[in-house]
């Protein structure tokens, strides 16, 4: 049995935690709740650095239950914590070797070379003290460093949070790539969605030490009964693939099952695949096609659901074509006016795309 | 040097010998000690602690008086130590380290202790994350990262035991060549009335006190930069 499976207790004073949870061999599986929710506490009970009750097998070995308890450091996984944590007394390169050097010569699968390429390392080795290095570039040796003990599992808690917008904008695409070329379950703690909407496939979401939700990343993001998608930036996720480019407006076409959208230009190669975000906020509805408007992305589709926000708002699911999904946030007034009901064919006007 | 007899030279060298076999000592037991005391939370610790700074209070004279009871012929540590045929300690040099060890123990287990707790847990974690089992953990992480800690408990436990004099007048008394060290021949002086012989010794001390409590805050100084 691949993946992970896991069920942990704890009582505390204050806080309990009851998680229970899958995630898949592959992909990244992120946990995603409030803080106070339990989540970096439920990774650290992954990783063995917590010891509660529970039972816990990752790709069939069991690394917890009643009667075993695998110590961190027997456990094959990558952890890469909020702050970067370098080992302040060794070089860079020395952080970087410290796990590579622990494990035995038939399981280093993953060299020095390689990680120094996909994080682009090179300039780093080559300033040998951690403390010259700025906090995303520490973060990435921390990474390297978790990657090079050739880990069946990565664990990354909040890996961004301690790092300023520009050092997430340099640390993003890596951990894109990484998500593309690595062939191990991730899992992936945070808080924040557009984080989650960018790098996740799954989720789990938390509430209170519990598990409350967990599935894909499309459909659990569609459903209008778990907070994810109450909240001011909720919104669906779109995967969609290039489709063409329009030099003269400056435009570029994205192409998904069910239909096109127009977003600024986008200088990626045609065919390419790209994770384009639709906040609920930017979409408004239309009941007959709209001849004369400024919107260009107008997409034809059914409403699946429809549940009542506040006193208010109204959020709506809307299906395009077999299985996209797209969330609407409009008035109680508007769908009154308008007449909204279940299964009706309506135009969803989208305002604004935000590629990933 | 005309003012120092072979005496006043055995005991500088004597001193230097208990000063570095009990620095060694210290450190051995003190590190254990100090990583315990870092990261325990039983109730008992408080206790321990507490244990541990006594030395820092009491009067080197009560220290002395119940050691010398303690490892005396009546004494249950003196008992043991016949029973292991390995004679008697009081007015010997073993005798002396373990008032020394005794005396200067605070001295080397808090800077220690002090340099373990500022590591904190993460760095530890870190490290058992990339395999490094609990030993591993120590060598390779704990004792790298409180180094400023181990250099400042070599120095205060070296100093402090060529500084002693009463748990070794208690302990030791007054035996030429056996255990009469820097601090007993300076006050044997003066009782004698060589103030000179008696002014040599206690101002060789002073400079050398000075120059080593200088070096350690030259050295405290460096560290405290590295580690912003």
């Amino acid at each position: 049995m691949n993946g992970i499976q896991a069920r942990f207790r704890m009582q505390l004073e204050g806080f309990a935690l009851d998680a229970n949870f899958e995630a898949p061999a592959t992909g990244v599986t992120a946990l995603f709740g409030p803080s106070g929710s339990g989540k970096t506490t439920l990774l650290r009970c992954v990783a063995g650095l917590e010891r509660v009750a529970g039972k816990l097998q990752v790709n069939g070995e069991i690394w917890q239950d009643e009667n075993s308890f695998m110590p961190t450091h027997n456990r094959p996984l990558g952890y890469v914590f909020q702050e970067a944590s370098l080992f302040p007394h060794l070089s860079v390169r020395a952080n970087l070797e410290y796990g590579y050097k622990r494990i035995a010569v038939l399981e280093q699968k993953v060299q020095l070379d390689h990680v120094v390429e996909w994080l682009g390392l090179g300039s780093l080795i080559e300033r040998g003290d951690p403390a010259k290095l700025s906090g995303g570039e520490r973060q990435r040796v921390a990474i390297g460093r978790a990657l090079l003990t050739s880990p069946r599992i990565l664990l990354m808690d909040e890996p961004l949070s301690a790092l300023d917008a520009n050092s997430k904008q340099e640390i993003l695409p890596y951990l894109e790539r990484l998500h593309r070329e690595l062939n191990i379950p991730v899992l992936y703690v945070s808080h924040a969605m557009d984080e989650v909407a960018r790098l996740a496939d799954h989720l789990v979401l938390l509430e209170k030490g519990r598990v409350i939700a967990s599935g894909g990343l499309h459909e659990t993001l569609a459903r209008l009964d778990l907070p994810t998608a109450h909240f001011d930036d909720a919104g669906a996720v779109i995967e969609a693939q290039l489709a063409e480019q329009d030099e003269t407006y400056h435009l570029t076409c994205i192409d998904f099952a069910g239909g096109e959208l127009w977003v600024g230009k986008v200088d990626r190669p045609l065919g390419s695949l790209v994770r384009a975000r639709v906040l609920a906020r930017d979409v408004s509805i239309a009941t007959e096609m709209p001849h004369s408007s400024s919107i260009s992305n107008i997409l034809e589709g059914q409403i699946s659901e429809i549940r009542d926000e506040g006193v208010d708002k109204v959020m709506l699911c809307i299906t395009i074509g077999a299985q996209q999904v797209l969330l609407s946030r409009i008035t109680r007034r508007s769908r009154d006016q308008l007449g909204l009901s279940l299964g009706q064919q309506v135009f969803a006007q989208v305002k604004s795309v935000a590629l990933m | 040097m005309t003012m120092l007899d072979s005496s006043d030279l055995q005991s500088i060298w004597l001193t230097l010998k208990l000063a570095s076999v009990t620095t060694v000592v210290l450190l051995l037991i003190a590190t254990p000690l100090a990583w315990w005391l870092a990261n325990s939370s039983k109730w008992y610790k408080s206790i321990a602690s507490a244990l541990v700074a006594l030395p820092l209070v009491l009067p080197p004279s009560v220290l002395g008086f119940y050691l010398l009871l303690l490892l005396g012929p009546h004494g249950a540590v003196g008992a043991l130590t016949q029973a292991l045929h390995l004679g008697r300690l009081p007015f010997t040099f073993a005798g002396l380290v373990v008032g020394s060890v005794v005396f200067s123990l605070p001295f080397a287990v808090q800077p220690i202790q002090n340099a373990f707790e500022a590591i904190g847990k993460r760095p530890l974690e870190v490290a058992a994350t990339l395999r490094a089992n609990m030993w591993d953990r120590f060598m390779s992480v704990a004792l790298p990262l409180a180094r400023p800690g181990f250099i400042t408990a070599t120095i205060l436990a070296f100093a402090h035991t060529v500084g002693e004099f009463g748990v070794v007048l208690m302990l030791g008394g007054n035996i030429d060549g056996e255990t009469r060290v820097l601090s007993v021949a300076i006050y044997n002086h003066v009782e004698a009335m060589e103030l000179e012989a008696a002014h040599l010794l206690a101002g060789g001390m002073v400079l050398f006190s000075f120059l080593v409590l200088l070096a350690l805050y030259l050295v405290g100084g460096k560290w405290s930069k590295v580690a912003r």
